[in-house]
């Protein structure tokens, strides 16, 4: 049996969340785990944005934001569940997205790129200096999410890093099933021709303004859930989360391990995140080391270092 | 009414700082296409390698000289190190570049000058000289006129000059000022060394105001990148306009709105420009031949 690329990268991913816990020398790897699989989450969408319809956000931060202090605020101030909460941020993410994306996405070229700046930066502002909502740069605590006890009880007794370990891995790989769904769909299948050429694109009656719109709000709703689910692992937030180097680290998780690949995604973000956990010891050099792997990769390895090294496979194999 | 003047002068003041920005960024811009996030770097080198020679034993102004030519050298060294092997690359990954370029920079400044933050004494003493209530500082007169020099001086250069046309028919179209024998590579190499020049003359002004540390580049970045949007990215006329228009407008936020807020006027006016005038002020509409 052949495996198309979509099961094979599926299949990779549940054997590889399922089976990496055994060669955690300990607990602490649980949690770095749950981390590349947060930020893979939020990968995964600008894979979609970026990749397939080749538009750039420099303020996907700001989304992740939203989703994060809904789960803080939301059930403190209007009683909401911290589950339903991951719903408001989504929704509120998706709208903004749509307000924002609409009038820009009908413009050619990069403009998104500076109105999502713009519009990140005018969030961790708000995060920043609305301290009687969100107490300000200190960062706000966050509610319990409440399904750990809930599993406990039904017998299934987890530590909490290997439970964020687990749940993030499944929603990650939701996530990622979701995205190769859409890749295969009518509107995959439109976006991937929108970004070979956006003319040839519109003379066969597509809706180029309208698919990228669609890209971007999606993408904005994979970041939103990125945001409350480190929200929600961490039970404290600050307004970090949405700041504009959290957009750069997203962008350059996707660009890293290939934009156009969701497994690429996967390995970019998981990269950038033990990145640091490796530098802790050079602390002092890690914007040097993380600039320099941007300039290297994008000159040397310009699809990605997945997509590259596939090639290079493929091409020895012929 | 002292108080409007005042709030105006000190907008004029960083708007000035803005527009050095906004024409660093312009001048890449025409020449390679690319939007260079590190520009404010360059505006942080400037500040920082004059504190560096001052403190050293230089006079201000020979410190002031050596910290814009260096500068100038590291525009050009990034040119060729960074941006020239990755020419083709969509524009993605050449934003990425230059992102990746400002981090590294941020994070070299970091290990070189340490986090603290430094400054410089004033060109022209502390006192402030007081206009109808309200008061400017000698060394805000020194970064306007700055500003205004350096536009005059560009203004020059690409009009008067045969280097400076040579530039604008790169701009216009790389092929065919190559087929008519122009030195492409090397007006690229010209671009970024002006570019990081002047970047590093807005720090070498600004810093006796603002002070400066390793981490200040970002926040010039993203305000000279909207001025440069305000007026229409490309244009060197729209780039000062912008500048002192985003500085009045921020100025105006801090005075009567919010001073929490006032960082929030340039990016508000980003989007706004964006829902309504896409072009900027001075942008010529686009056309693409397909």
């Amino acid at each position: 049996m052949r495996l198309t690329p979509k099961s094979a990268t599926l299949l990779a991913l549940v054997v590889l969340i399922a089976l990496a816990p055994v060669f955690f020398p300990s607990g602490f790897y649980y949690r770095v785990g749950a981390l590349i699989f947060v930020n893979a989450l939020a990968v995964t969408g600008i894979v979609i944005l970026t990749g397939w319809a080749g538009q750039i956000s420099l303020g996907h931060a700001g989304f992740a934001g939203i989703g994060a202090y809904a789960c803080a605020l939301a059930p403190v101030h209007w009683g909401i569940h911290p589950a339903l909460a991951v719903l408001l941020g989504a929704a509120v993410s998706a709208v903004l997205a749509w307000l924002v994306g609409r009038p820009i996405l009908r413009l050619k070229g990069y403009y998104l790129a500076v109105a999502s700046l713009g519009m990140g930066i005018l969030i961790s502002m708000v995060l920043n200096n609305e301290r009687e909502l969100t107490r300000g740069p200190d960062g706000i605590e966050v509610p319990e999410l409440g399904l750990r006890a809930v599993l406990k009880d039904a017998g299934l007794d987890l530590s909490n890093g290997q439970f964020w370990y687990f749940f993030c891995g499944i929603v990650l790989i939701l996530g990622a099933w979701l995205a190769l769904n859409l890749r295969d769909s009518a509107t995959g299948r439109a976006l991937r021709a929108l970004h070979g050429s956006e003319v040839a694109a519109r003379t066969v009656g597509m809706d180029v303004a309208k698919l990228k719109l669609q890209a971007f709000v999606i993408s904005a709703v994979y970041a939103s859930v990125s945001g409350s689910l480190l929200a929600l692992q961490n039970k404290f937030i600050t307004p970090d989360v949405a700041g504009f180097m959290h957009s750069v680290e997203m962008v350059t998780m996707a660009v890293l391990g290939g934009v156009g690949s969701v497994a690429g995604a996967i390995f970019g973000a998981a990269v950038l995140t033990l990145l640091p956990q490796v530098l802790t010891v050079f602390a002092e050099y890690e914007q040097l080391v993380l600039g320099l792997v941007m300039v290297l990769v994008m000159i040397f390895l310009r699809e990605g270092v997945v997509p590259s090294i596939l090639r290079k496979i493929r091409g020895s194999g012929e | 009414m002292s108080e409007l003047l005042q709030f105006l002068l000190s907008g004029v003041t960083v708007g000035a700082v803005y527009a050095l920005v906004a024409l660093g960024f312009t001048i890449i811009y025409n020449a390679s296409d690319v939007v260079n996030f590190a520009q404010g770097e360059f505006v942080m080198l400037g500040g920082m390698i004059t504190v560096m020679a001052y403190t050293a034993g230089a006079p201000l102004p020979l410190a002031a000289l050596a910290a814009v030519l260096a500068t100038a050298a590291l525009g050009v060294a990034m040119n060729k190190l960074a941006i020239e092997p990755a020419r083709g690359a969509p524009v993605v990954s050449l934003v990425i570049i230059t992102i990746g370029a400002s981090i590294f920079i941020r994070g070299a400044a970091q290990l070189v000058f340490g986090k603290q933050i430094h400054t410089f004494p004033a060109f022209s003493g502390d006192d402030p000289i007081r206009i109808l209530g309200a008061t400017i500082l000698p060394q805000s007169l020194w970064v306007i006129a700055g500003s205004v020099a350096v536009f005059v001086g560009l203004w020059l250069f690409f009009t008067r000059t045969l280097l400076g046309r040579a530039v604008l028919a790169t701009s216009n179209n790389r092929l065919a000022a190559q087929l008519v024998g122009i030195n492409t590579p090397f007006v690229m190499t010209l671009s970024f060394a002006m570019s990081a020049g002047i970047g590093a003359l807005a720090g070498v002004l600004v810093t006796p105001i603002t002070m400066t540390s390793y981490d200040v580049g970002l926040a010039f970045a993203l305000k000279g990148f909207a001025a440069a949007m305000l007026g229409g990215m490309g244009n060197p006329k729209g780039a000062l306009v912008g500048g002192f228009l985003l500085g009045v407008l921020e100025g105006l936020t801090a005075g009567y709105i919010s001073s929490q807020y006032k960082d929030a006027a340039a990016f508000i006016v980003i989007l706004a420009v964006l829902f309504f005038l896409p072009q900027g002020l001075f942008g010529r509409k686009s056309t693409d031949r397909v």
